[in-house]
């Protein structure tokens, strides 16, 4: 259809009009931002009123992993994998056999390199074991960070797996519970580790001290080294994941209760995302401390500093190598947190102990120490020549295939 | 290109105004709105150090873009970009490592890989006829799966530090802006190429076929080997980012996760038409840095970081609908112009004399 002159003239306004609309709806973009702005500022005061139980907070929890990190661990300080605390046993005299066990590893995923290096430890381990005729195989399954792959994984390993032992690292809590008590339910020995699950059906449960006691020990490090008033940038990974959750929960409220503002962000360990976050929080004011719920991507948050020009944090990453060696390397006023990535050897020894018919502990709860700045240069002549992505505490220096197993990856 | 024949009887005043009416001119508006609301918010934003700053961490993503621009100019999309920067970050961590002797071979194989990952977008799109939607978002999925088959999914050491100076390293003591980040400079580089490749045939071809791949066709361009070429610069920008990304960041598979999306959108945001054929370069560069400074100003007034996939996707669709507008009021005077005689004889003549009007037709 054409149109008149003038109904033209209309459409040429109409269209000029849109694109002046343009940029009034660039302001109708801006605008929600006080608004949306609001909301984190409701939701941090509520943060902060006295601690109810929420969904990753747990007083009792809490109080039970504080009082731990004194605690006496039974066992031998110099194999720390196979310490634990004192508590129920469970019998597992009935599982005393003499023949080679075939183990069934369901593992959550090798996704971040804590996972990974924990999984050559265990394959170290296994090695070992293997030479001594208690283990004849491994098999694992890798649920790749998905619950319905872990399921299946599991529920394979029960029908056709033909395993002795069960090994199951949880992707989950709360979705890999109905799996675990399914494998429970073969009578089987149930070994779970890292993360945990809604049943005690299992045979043990191995698992550093907890994400509560890492929240406290760093969150009292930068609270005595800072100031009331100033800011700590909380570098989360990922929502959702209850060891990573319970980390930031405790060191929130002891934040909170020592004047520190502390804001938090999700980075998924991605470097560049971490890089912006500082910058732009380096921008709008000071950064007295970092606050890192796992080390990965550690050493980007102290380049933005100097990137900025601006004097280093105090700070708390990861006993991973990178933090250990840039922490060294910067002088900055650190602490190392480790969730204790030698734990990745205790199912294995456990599978031993069970095969022997001795008691094991029901709840396996393993020392969780951070490394100080005066035990620093120890672990890192320990280690070195290993990669970035190594973690100090791995623990597998006894093991065959030390130190190349690691150092190639 | 569009406001060139208005703009010639308007004088440069008129020009200008022609040109910020468009899409593609609205942007460097937008951009300056954003940077003034910006340091309105918070004043140490106008700092010459932060604002260098900020511009040497935004080129990867502006570089980006510019080569989206290509692909999306020529009426294609790739959605294979971010896979692409994922692929290089990890091969400059796994092969660079701690050798400074491998910078050169390895960065130039990077290129070579970034070269072929087009060269296979571009064949397989237009020699298969696959739509590119299609050829591309199949490639960002096999290039993932091998990045995560070789990586696990972890990241390894980040390579030399050399090697990372070119994303991470500046010229001090330059007047004014205090320094230079070598990013910026890069960018501006490839921007100045951009502009002049887009003014040789090739770009006015890749503009041709965007706007009507028939005619294009038979006025003699080889439409496979233009469009390819254009995935062939897509993916070597999005090397370039990726080598300037490991120097600004390290290495980590996630880095480059959603650069497509990020560009797609700052392009869409630099006023260039999807379904391709019109739209500038440098609006498309722009477009990436009034992205970037939305995302900075929404920082500055403490929005939560989880909103910026939203803000995106809302701006991809606003971009997209008031882009479509907006060029036809670019093009709408060029029209009357030609249109003129066509549009006004049909209606005297029909109301004077009616008995012709059946021969006019199409009324």
């Amino acid at each position: 259809m054409r149109k008149t002159p003038l109904l033209r003239g209309a459409a040429v306004t109409a269209a000029a009009l849109l694109v002046l609309a343009a940029c009034s709806t660039d302001d109708s973009v801006d605008d929600p931002a006080p608004d949306a702005g609001s909301d984190p500022t409701t939701s941090e005061s509520t943060a902060e009123e006295p601690p109810a139980d929420t969904e990753w907070f747990v007083q009792a929890d809490y109080d039970e992993q504080d009082a731990q990190r004194s605690a006496t661990f039974e066992g031998d300080p110099a194999t720390p994998w196979l310490q634990y605390i004192d508590g129920a046993m469970t019998d597992t005299s009935k599982y005393a056999t003499q023949e080679s066990q075939k183990v069934c590893f369901a593992n959550a995923s090798i996704s971040n390199p804590w996972r990974q290096t924990g999984f050559i430890t265990m394959n170290q381990q296994l090695q070992a074991l293997q030479d001594s005729k208690v283990i004849s195989d491994m098999e694992v399954r890798d649920a790749q960070d998905d619950d319905n792959t872990q399921i299946a994984d599991i529920d394979y390993f029960i029908a056709e797996g033909n395993c002795d032992v069960f090994i199951i690292s949880p992707n989950s809590t709360a979705a890999m519970t109905p799996a675990v008590e399914r494998a429970c339910e073969t009578g089987k020995p149930v070994i779970v580790f890292d993360r945990g699950v809604n049943t005690d059906c299992y045979t043990t449960f191995i698992h550093p001290i907890g994400g509560y006691a890492w929240g406290i020990d760093t969150a009292n490090f930068l609270s005595e080294n800072l100031e009331e008033g100033d800011k700590v940038i909380a570098l989360r990974i990922l929502p959702g994941v209850d060891v990573l959750e319970t980390r930031w929960a405790a060191a929130d409220k002891i934040f909170a209760e020592n004047g520190i503002e502390a804001v938090d962000y999700f980075t998924g360990a991605d470097p560049t995302k971490i890089k912006q976050i500082i910058s732009d929080e380096l921008v709008k004011g000071d950064v007295a401390g970092i606050w890192m719920d796992a080390g990965d991507g550690a050493v980007a948050a102290i380049e933005a500093f100097e990137d900025a020009g601006v004097d280093y944090p105090v700070m708390t990453g990861e006993d991973e190598m990178s933090f250990l060696r840039k922490w060294e390397e910067t002088g900055l006023t650190g602490l190392a947190p480790v969730y204790s990535n030698f734990q990745w050897r205790t199912p294995l020894l456990a599978v031993e102990m069970i095969a022997a018919g001795e008691p094991i502990p029901a709840e396996w709860v393993l020392p969780q120490t951070p490394i100080t700045e005066d035990e620093r240069a120890d672990y890192l002549a320990a280690n070195e020549g290993m990669p970035d992505g190594h973690y100090a505490k791995f623990g597998g220096e006894d093991l065959p295939g030390f130190p190349e197993a690691w150092q190639d990856r | 290109m569009s406001t060139q024949l208005a703009a010639h009887q308007r004088g440069f005043a008129g020009r200008v105004l022609a040109a910020v009416l468009t899409p593609g001119g609205a942007v460097y508006v937008l951009a300056a709105a954003l940077l003034i609301a910006t340091i309105q918010a918070n004043p140490n934003f106008g700092d010459p150090g932060v604002i260098m700053l900020f511009l040497g961490r935004t080129a990867p993503i502006a570089i980006a873009a510019i080569g989206q621009y290509y692909v999306i100019v020529s009426g294609e999309f790739d959605l294979s970009m971010g896979a692409v920067i994922g692929t290089q970050v990890v091969l400059a961590g796994n092969l660079i490592g701690e050798d400074p002797d491998r910078i050169v071979p390895v960065t130039l194989l990077m290129l070579l890989v970034g070269a072929a990952v087009g060269f296979a977008n571009g064949v397989l799109t237009t020699l298969l006829r696959v739509p590119s939607f299609i050829v591309t978002l199949g490639m960002m999925l096999a290039l993932g799966g091998l990045v995560s088959y070789v990586t696990g999914g972890a990241a390894t050491g980040n390579p030399v530090d050399e090697f990372r100076e070119v994303g991470r390293g500046r010229f001090e003591n330059v007047p004014v802006v205090e320094f230079l980040p070598y990013p910026l400079l890069i960018l501006i580089v490839l921007a100045i190429a951009a502009v002049w490749l887009m003014r040789r045939p090739f770009g006015r071809n890749l503009l041709a076929v965007g706007d009507n791949p028939e005619s294009a066709e038979r006025s003699g361009s080889s439409l496979w080997w233009l469009k390819t070429r254009a995935f062939m610069l897509s993916s070597l920008a999005a090397s370039v980012s990726g080598i300037l990304l490991v120097g600004y960041a390290g290495v980590h598979p996630s880095v480059g996760d959603g650069y497509e999306f990020t560009a797609i959108t700052a392009v869409v945001l630099g006023g260039v038409l999807l379904g391709g054929g019109r739209g500038w370069v440098l609006s498309a560069a722009v477009g990436a840095i009034a992205l970037e400074l939305l995302f900075t100003l929404l920082t500055v007034q403490e929005v939560e970081s989880t909103w910026r996939d939203t803000v995106q996707g809302v701006i991809i669709i606003v971009a997209v609908a008031v882009a479509a507008r907006g060029w036809q009021a670019g093009r709408r005077p060029r029209r009357s112009d030609t249109r003129t005689p066509s549009t006004r004889i049909p209606t005297p003549i029909s109301t004077n004399q009616p008995s012709q009007g059946t021969n006019t037709g199409d009324n």
